[in-house]
């Protein structure tokens, strides 16, 4: 309650500090949507592709590990991106 | 005002900085330092006995199962026979990023120190120069700028647009997500361990929603467990990628 009182009053004393946390929130929750598909189709392949062929699972784990890097950098490019956005 | 002081999170500059200027000793380098001593350790410690056909003893086991695993699981999977030169660097890189990693969950220390940027911007940048070198050795400066530049099979009235992507994303994007890939990993995990140890403070504070208390706490076991498994990936991904890319060079597509 005390927390939200202060919050409170420093929205109002600052409102374009509120409208900046806002800004924060939609840039990672819109980066985080792109990456988050792919990285389901990426992982879901993957158990498909383990699951029809166990003995190339190594192969398969380890080309999954890369997929996943590579489609996780653009969420966290907007991770990033939310905590350089300062206003 | 309990409430807020358990929530408020002091800043970094207060907790960490020991002395100032360009030698100035922190606690992240503190933690570079103990990664350091720790690989070296490792490997000069768990390498002394030649003789010793059957390993024994932690430091032994620790070495000779790391060194395997980086040359089946890193080099075999993505460079091949050929890459194994570049074994004795690849195995330094993910011990030392593994113990910079790992000690987010250490008690007192709880701070990865990669989630300052500087050291895997370094490491990040030390992969871009060791892949043009290769590149530009194996294949000559120019085949290798033609090779990196245009894909096998691309129609020619798109081929300036594909060069232009290709040149950005080979020379500019991958050491940036190389170094952001590293360092905003270890910095959420270690925001949210942050976020879930205050929660705990600030629920024990305020008396009648310390019942909420114990799903908060559980949650941070688990999340330090799953941390665990995250400065692990962490240190295979960088390594993995360090390997693709310097394949990429020795190995063009064509």
């Amino acid at each position: 309650m005390v927390l939200l009182h202060l919050l409170l009053a420093q929205a109002a004393a600052d409102p374009t500090k509120g409208l900046t946390a806002i800004g924060r929130g939609i840039v990672y929750g819109g980066a985080a949507i792109g990456p988050g598909i792919g990285i389901g189709l990426v992982v879901g392949n993957a158990i498909t592709a383990m699951a029809r062929q166990p003995e190339s699972a190594g192969t398969v784990r380890t080309t999954m590990f890369l997929g996943i890097a590579f489609t996780e950098a653009l969420a966290l490019f907007g991770f990033v991106l939310a905590f350089i956005i300062s206003g | 005002m309990n409430l807020v002081l358990a929530v408020d999170v002091p800043p970094i500059s207060h907790v960490t900085i020991w002395g100032s200027g360009p030698f100035g000793f922190n606690k992240t380098a503190a933690i570079y330092l103990f990664a350091t001593v720790a690989t070296l350790l490792i490997f000069w410690l768990g390498t002394r006995r030649k003789d010793a056909l059957v390993p024994s003893g932690l430091l032994q086991n620790t070495a000779e199962s790391g060194v395997a695993f980086v040359r089946n699981q890193i080099i075999m999977q993505t460079m091949g026979t050929d890459g194994l030169g570049y074994l004795p660097y690849l195995t330094a890189l993910f011990f030392f990023i593994f113990f910079s990693n790992i000690t987010e969950i250490f008690p007192f220390v709880q701070f990865p120190a990669n989630a300052r940027f500087g050291m895997p911007l370094v490491l990040a940048l030390l992969t871009w120069v060791i892949y043009n070198v290769v590149g530009v050795a194996k294949q000559g400066p120019i085949h290798y700028l033609k090779n990196s530049t245009i894909p096998p099979g691309v129609p020619i009235a798109i081929l300036p647009l594909v060069m232009v992507i290709e040149l950005v994303s080979t020379f500019v994007v991958r050491p940036f997500s190389l170094m952001v890939r590293l360092f905003a990993n270890m910095l959420a995990g270690h925001l949210i361990l942050v976020t879930f140890a205050s929660l705990c403070a600030a629920l024990w504070a305020l008396k009648p929603t310390v019942v909420i208390m114990p799903f908060s706490f559980l949650l941070l076991v688990a999340m330090t467990g799953f941390e665990i498994l995250v400065s692990f990936l962490q240190a295979f991904i960088f390594t993995i990628l360090t390997a693709v890319y310097i394949d990429s060079s020795m190995h063009p597509a064509h």
